[in-house]
């Protein structure tokens, strides 16, 4: 193998692991926050990509009503633990962020997507449709479960995935799409040769990377997530909501979620359950980061999609193997280095 | 005139073993009630209770309101605060953000003043503000336990064995700083099994022993009866000038 090959393998192995690393920081942050591990996070990459690119080829996407009929349960979820004491303000707040959020942007979807919208209005249409999937699902399906064990959680997430995989198919079909790219043209450096996508999945990574370290330094809701997650009681204590940091965690991993498939559809063809398979190598990253640290978890998404990169060259059949395996060492070390963790007690 | 918290006929149960059985209980305005007792009496549960870390059964009003169906960030918002016996601090978070995330749900401009004042308090943690919670002594975690409670601005403190495990000279600073709060305003809720240095401070008194209160009254009369000093308190008199 010549330089040449070897740098464009190492490109297109970065371009991968930034988005990984995108996605495992998501996944980190989901869990320390609320113990979910967060399977359905594939799906907010598909979710995010499809829309996307259903938009941008002048399509209705259908995430956009399943956004409004998940707010609608939301809004019953509300209605359901508020029956005792009704609070007029609490009951509009959640119709106004449950039903009249979702009903507009299902009206700007219906309006744009029969104009062949540009490119920055799809981004931002797929960005909020995806935002309010994630933020009605924790009311829906996690939220009620917040005081259960991992392993209850991690089983609704995978009933989650699974129906959301499942709607996928009906919204999207069994075919792929690409999207059109975010930035076009390209330049060449020397041997290698940057196109507009690779830079843009390089800039936002990197934007978001510092936007999230300055939120969680700087402000007052950033520190409060990570109270929740470094002590649950003690941010109750404090007055802090479990269910507000839920709600932000959710967020933030859908938008990131989404904000990743519209990075990957120009470069590769999403299928429904594309995100499944993407999301596993962002929760490869969050493993070998032992599901708590965010530095390691960033470093090991770049060095899964060098690997990647490099076993699709050399042994292409077997370049999801080859990833996967790099979790069984760092389990043996890991299992080795420190004795089993003991759930924690709430 | 009426209470501040009044807890009346509370149970609490921990699985199927009722820790805590029809406990009736009053703090004043203004007041130091204390709730003295061995290990395993039910003091700590009876106070995590009260802050609805555990359910309740019996009626509970805080302020004239009951609390029956508000969650602990609710009761915080309230004027409610619990400084817990394992403290539950932020340990990977500077002392100041530890403050800061204390007075969450109070409005910014205020939060400032209300920093400035347990730094008044607490002189120790303003010199180490920007360390780590995790690294602090545990006098210091206790201040910045009780400092983060104060941040929330509240009307009623509950203190969780503010004593256990600290030197005596750090204990004495506590105890002085409880006092303290009761000057500005603040009434407290101390449970302690120093009963002695309790006792010492407090206006009121409850005596609680295998999940009951089997004695109340002024705190002075209680630490001055000498069978309960002998039978409930574990410690011998010395005689009442030594109270």
């Amino acid at each position: 193998m010549n330089t040449t090959i070897m740098l464009f393998l190492l490109q297109d192995g970065i371009t991968n692991g930034a988005i990984y690393a995108l996605l495992g920081l998501a996944l980190v942050l989901v869990f320390a926050v609320t113990r979910v591990i967060l399977i359905p996070q594939g799906e907010f990459v598909t979710y995010g990509a499809l829309t996307y690119a259903s938009l941008a080829a002048g399509q209705m996407p259908g995430t956009t009503k399943l956004a409004l009929a998940l707010g609608m349960g939301a809004f019953a979820f509300d209605l359901f633990a508020a029956r005792k004491a009704l609070h007029g303000r609490l009951i509009l707040r959640s119709v106004l962020t449950n039903i009249v959020l979702p009903a507009i942007v299902l009206a700007l979807t219906v309006y744009f997507a029969a104009q062949k919208p540009p490119v920055a209005v799809c981004i931002a249409l797929s960005l909020v449709i995806v935002a309010m999937i994630g933020l009605f699902l924790y009311r829906i399906a996690f939220q009620p479960l917040a005081h259960t064990s991992v392993l209850v959680l991690l089983i609704a997430s995978v009933g989650v995935h699974l129906a959301l995989q499942g709607l996928g198919l009906l919204f999207f079909g069994a075919e792929g799409q690409r999207g059109p790219a975010v930035l076009s043209g390209s330049f060449t450096a020397g041997a290698l040769r940057f196109t507009g996508q690779s830079i843009t999945v390089y800039g936002i990574t990197i934007a978001f990377i510092v936007g999230l370290w300055l939120f969680f330094g700087l402000t007052l809701y950033g520190k409060a997530l990570r109270a929740t997650a470094v002590n649950r009681l003690g941010a109750r204590l404090a007055g802090i909501r479990t269910t507000l940091s839920g709600q932000i965690a959710f967020l933030l991993a859908s938008v990131i979620g989404a904000l990743s498939g519209i990075m990957i559809v120009p470069i590769t063809t999403l299928y429904y359950d594309s995100g499944f398979l993407i999301g596993l190598k962002g929760f490869v990253a969050a493993i070998i980061g032992g599901l708590v640290s965010y530095p390691l978890t960033a470093v090991a998404a770049v060095v899964v999609g060098i690997v990647e990169a490099f076993s699709s060259f050399y042994a292409s059949n077997y370049k999801e193997v080859i990833v996967f395996m790099l979790l069984i060492p760092v389990l043996l070390l890991r299992s080795l280095a420190a004795p089993a963790v003991e759930e924690e007690k709430d | 005139m009426s209470a501040l918290l009044s807890v009346t006929d509370a149970h609490v149960a921990y699985g199927k073993v009722e820790a805590v059985r029809a406990v009736s209980l009053e703090v004043g305005q203004n007041q130091i009630v204390t709730i003295v007792g061995a290990n395993g009496a039910g003091k700590t549960t009876l106070l995590s209770a009260i802050m609805g870390i555990f359910p309740l059964k019996g009626r509970v009003a805080f302020a004239g309101q009951d609390l029956a169906r508000l969650e602990i960030e609710d009761r915080v918002a309230m004027g409610l605060g619990l400084v817990p016996e394992h403290r539950e601090l932020f340990v990977t978070m500077n002392v100041e953000d530890n403050l800061e995330l204390g007075a969450f749900r109070i409005e910014r401009s205020r939060a400032k003043a209300s920093m400035e004042r347990v730094y008044t308090l607490f002189p120790r943690l303003k010199e180490r503000r920007k360390q780590l919670a995790g690294t602090l002594s545990g006098g210091e975690q206790q201040m910045l336990a009780m400092g983060r409670a104060l941040m929330g601005e509240p009307k009623l403190l509950m203190l969780d064995e503010p004593s256990l495990g600290l030197a005596p000279i750090i204990v004495a600073d506590i105890f002085r700083i409880v006092t303290e709060l009761r000057t500005a305003g603040v009434s407290v809720l101390l449970v302690e099994q120093n009963a002695q240095a309790a006792l010492k401070i407090a206006d009121q008194a409850y005596v609680m022993e295998l999940g009951e209160f089997v004695l109340s009254g002024k705190a002075s009369d209680i630490a001055a009866n000498e069978r309960v000093a002998a039978s409930y308190l574990g410690f011998q008199h010395e005689g009442a000038s030594g109270l």
